[in-house]
């Protein structure tokens, strides 16, 4: 298994990311300036401000060179994982359902969160079970997840929202405590937490791993 | 006035100028004395008393003088730390003064070559609950502060707040920060090798900043300070990760011979700074600078303080390798300089020379002061407003502590920042005494880790400098201790009013010997800091505030200390230095009754200290406690319910003594608990005092407080002022 995780200028948790799948497969770093995904089987979109988030989050990076390979990729049924920047350049991209707006508070907050599985069906979360509950830290400033309600009915019924905020564990304001969701076909996930931070007990709680896991279970 | 008085140099200093270069300066020249010759450039009233501490020990690769200090972290790693203050432009401009106080700091750091993993910060403010402003400076600070924190992506890991009125005019803003290098590619400031070329990395230069030095570090605030606005610097935090990365990666490919970043005084300070380490002369043609508009003087050009900027010196068969890898980081890279034999440096303007000063006159020559010293005749800061009456029910006094904006969990501000990334965060805030980060030794069972605290308390300095900064630096050791971790070295930032009158240079020096006392009796060398003078505002000195912050090791992250009461049952000990003796002289308590900063405060017997902290170090090492928390703000009574309310649980103790026993401070003792027999070690040191359980804190003929309304009230004092 082959991880690839994007480096954008301004990416912040790909080191994190890269040390994270690197506990399941192997990982490399991919360029943003290039067209190659390195023969990755599953693709890492990590956290950060990627190009200083300017104009809105995500919304430039979603044009750089190496998301029109991450596009066809995803398009084909390739693995791609969004976190927190990540998961808001993945809706910029339309490759996700949805928006990312400011958090309520319209302050950063960082907290360590619980989170219950939705959608173990997903390719990112096959390693768990429905109803699981996992300890993932979550740290932004525009993490509110928003969708029409027409749309968010939707994705509920189609199995679309994978993850939520476990009750009073929400801080952001997100519509029906929605953490993460995938696509139609489960191949894309984008979250808020940060699960490449919770890979190791000493440092607060090892929940993540079990999404990198997920994916590595896909490939064997 | 003249200009050289506008410009911040005395008659007398303007005369030395003119006597050191044989003629009068031209206005390029003159404004780069004015900063070279500042108080924050030059130090010119406090080198000699800097020059007394301790900078020396085993552990120490790199001392005072380059742009941080380092010591060896084993495995062939050095931690380079710094702290630096940006008070004044914080006062002015809260968000943009905090954050490009981060920025500045992160690239000294990265300037040595390390890559920074973690930032603290110590802030000082009015009193929230009297002052609008001061709840505006507090709020758009620490916003600034995660602003460029959490968009570069180095953790903050933690940090103090006080508040006092001493500071209503005049806040506080220290950043410190601390990297990760392989020793031997740490990289020098020194400018080397004639014929090689200098070279601008990053931001393009503007007019933000100038004169920020001079005008704003070096004098006291006044009313006129709003048009000071263009003298603050405006900090992109997306500019500076590129050049963070860039830079890295620079020196790694092994393409520079020097780096040292823009600060104060931008291209003069970074420029004369290397080219008199190197003992060489510099040519700068300031026409090649890329600029952010048109039309800036070549001493705007020298003295502007634009953020994300270094200065390289390169090979010139390697400066194409340079531009080749700042394209691929999108970060400017301009060659417009070249080492000279001449020991001069050259301002150049195409062909035309604008300035031309030898670089000793600028650097080494800077006047350098004896302070004139006195003890201040009569009190020098007035009572603050009474909260609290005397005499009142003890668990009454302990919500008030609590609850207090000095003492009340510090949650609201720390969960702005992100604490994690690095994915090394073995301790966040408020799990234990001191921050714990652990270094790359993967595949290892043990996972050694460092551990940094930052610490001052102004108001009981203010009582006694002397024994106040003792305590400062006593602080520091002990959190370090909760945790597991020894001492490796100190940075400290020194926030005083205005030196030049005696009670400030009297307390100014006699901090500086304090904190040069307890760093040699407990073996931390000194490896830099800052100064930061001339903190006053129409309503007098802030209080003094010497901020130190310490970096220490510990052989296994997993057994890191932690504060709160982990399980009911556990016995509950105080572990104490013989002589301790809490007072209620500068203490909180004293605060909310009104009490001004005045009294004698306790002696410490530094040799019995050092003991002690070695004591409880090894106690948590050993994994023989379940939690160790030092006693300091608030006394015992509060440190007890910190510890409760941090582990969820209660606890029932006996504290013999009435209210000094309960509420008084002064250095040296600990809470620990653990199983019965964890305390073996301690000998007579220890005491115990109860045991951990229930739902409330117990205190024996004192108060029952449960463990429930401790966290309400704790969890809410700062929150409320924070809006």
């Amino acid at each position: 298994m082959r991880f690839g995780v994007i480096q954008f200028p301004g990416s912040c948790d790909e080191r994190d990311a890269l040390a994270a799948a690197s506990l399941v497969g192997d990982a490399v770093l991919l360029w943003h300036r290039d067209h190659d995904l390195q023969g990755a089987d599953a693709v890492i979109v990590p956290g950060g401000f990627s190009y200083g988030d300017y104009l809105r989050a995500g919304a430039l990076a979603r044009f750089s060179p190496i998301m029109v390979e991450v596009e066809r990729f995803a398009r084909h049924g390739g693995l791609v994982l969004g976190i927190c920047n990540g998961f808001q350049v993945l809706c910029e991209a339309g490759l996700l359902p949805g928006a990312l707006l400011p958090n309520t508070s319209l302050r950063f907050v960082c907290r360590q969160v619980l989170l219950d599985v939705v959608n173990a069906d997903t390719k990112w979360t096959g390693a768990c079970e429905p109803g699981d509950r996992l300890s993932i830290p979550a740290k932004h400033q525009t993490g509110r997840y928003w969708a029409p309600d027409p749309v968010l009915d939707e994705l509920e019924v189609g199995g679309q929202v994978v993850l939520r905020y476990a009750t009073g564990n929400g801080f952001n304001g997100s519509a029906r405590d929605i953490a993460g969701v995938s696509n139609a076909a489960g191949n894309v996930v984008g979250l808020m937490p940060h699960p490449e931070h919770a890979v190791d007990p000493l440092t607060g709680s090892a929940d993540g791993l079990r999404l990198f896991a997920s994916a590595a279970l896909v490939a064997a | 006035m003249s200009r050289h008085a506008e410009l911040g140099l005395t008659d007398g200093e303007y005369g030395r100028i003119v006597e050191l270069i044989g003629r009068e300066p031209n206005e390029v020249e003159l404004a780069m004395f004015s900063l070279m010759w500042s108080e924050h450039c030059g130090y010119k009233h406090s080198r000699k008393l800097l020059k007394t501490l301790p900078t020396e020990g085993p552990r120490v690769v790199m001392g005072p003088g380059e742009n941080a200090g380092a010591v060896d972290v084993g495995g062939g790693l050095a931690c380079a730390f710094k702290v630096e203050s940006h008070n004044h432009p914080s006062a002015v401009e809260p968000f943009q003064g905090a954050a490009t106080g981060v920025g500045g700091i992160l690239r000294d750091v990265f300037a040595v070559g390390a890559r920074p993993i973690a930032v603290l910060d110590s802030l000082r403010f009015g009193e929230p609950g009297e002052s609008a402003r001061s709840r505006y400076l507090l709020e758009h600070a620490v916003a600034g502060i995660g602003h460029y924190g959490n968009s570069i992506g180095v953790a903050t890991v933690g940090g103090e707040i006080y508040f006092e009125s001493a500071y209503e005019q005049n806040c506080l803003v220290n950043a410190m920060c601390l990297g990760l290098i392989e020793t031997e590619k740490l990289i020098r400031s020194a400018a080397a090798g004639i014929g090689n070329v200098v070279v601008l990395l990053g931001a393009r230069t503007g007019r933000d900043g100038i004169g920020g030095a001079s005008v704003l570090a070096s004098a006291e605030l006044g009313d006129a300070d709003s048009a000071k606005r263009p003298t603050v610097q405006i900090g992109d935090p997306f500019e500076e990760a590129k050049l963070l990365e860039c830079s890295l990666e620079l020196l790694d490919r092994g393409l520079l011979v020097a780096l040292q970043d823009l600060g104060a005084a931008g291209l003069t300070s970074s420029s004369a700074e290397m080219a008199a380490k190197g003992g060489v002369g510099l040519d700068l043609d300031v026409s090649r600078v890329p600029l952010r508009e048109a039309g800036m003087e070549p001493f705007e050009i020298m003295i502007s303080e634009s953020q994300e900027r270094m200065l390289c010196v390169v090979e010139p068969e390697r400066v194409q390798a340079v531009l080749d890898v700042c394209e691929r980081w999108e970060v400017n890279a301009t060659a417009f300089g070249v080492v000279t034999d001449s020991g001069r440096l050259r301002v150049l303007v195409g062909d035309r020379v604008a300035g031309d000063l030898p670089v000793p006159a600028l650097v080494d020559e800077c006047p350098v002061y004896d302070l004139a010293l006195a003890p201040p005749a009569t009190p020098l800061y007035p009572a603050p407003t009474r909260v609290l009456d005397a005499g009142g029910d003890p668990g009454a006094t302990l919500l008030a502590l609590l609850g207090s904006a000095n003492l009340a969990s510090r949650r609201p501000v720390f969960e702005q920042y992100d604490c994690l990334v690095g994915s090394r965060t073995a301790r966040r805030p408020e799990q234990a005494d001191a921050a714990v980060l652990m270094l790359d030794r993967d595949g290892s069972a043990r996972r050694p880790a460092l551990a940094v605290s930052i610490d001052g308390n102004g108001r009981r300095v203010a009582c006694d400098p002397y024994r106040g900064a003792v305590e400062a630096v006593l602080e520091c050791s002990a959190n370090l201790a909760c945790v597991g971790a020894e001492p490796l070295g100190l940075t400290n930032c020194l926030n005083f009013g205005n030196p030049e009158k005696p009670h400030i240079a009297w307390q100014l020096s006699r901090a500086v010997a304090g904190i040069g006392d307890a760093c040699r009796a407990l073996g931390v060398p000194v490896v830099g800091g800052n100064v930061s003078l001339y903190n006053e505002g129409g309503g007098g000195p802030i209080l003094p505030t010497p901020v130190v912050g310490m970096v220490g090791e510990l052989p296994d992250a997993g057994r890191a200390g932690r504060l709160g009461f982990a399980q009911a049952g556990d016995t509950v000990a105080l572990t104490a230095a013989s002589g301790w003796a809490p007072s209620l002289t500068g203490s909180e308590l004293a605060k909310l009754r009104g009490e001004p900063p005045e009294g004698e405060l306790p002696a410490a017997d530094l040799g019995e200290l050092r003991a002690v902290h070695a004591a409880i170090r090894q106690a948590v090492r050993s994994g023989a406690l379940r939690s160790a928390h030092d006693v300091a703000e608030g006394g015992l009574a509060v440190a007890l319910a910190e510890c409760c309310v941090a582990g969820e649980i209660g606890a029932e103790v006996t504290i013999p003594g009435g209210e000094p026993a309960l509420f008084g401070e002064g250095p040296g003792a600990f809470v620990v608990s653990g199983p019965r027999d964890a305390f073996a070690a301690f000998g007579s040191a220890v005491t115990v005092i109860g045991t951990a359980g229930g739902d409330a804190l117990r205190i024996d003929g004192a108060l029952s407080v449960h463990v429930a309304e401790l966290a309400g009230v704790h969890a809410g004092g700062l929150a409320a002022l924070l809006g």
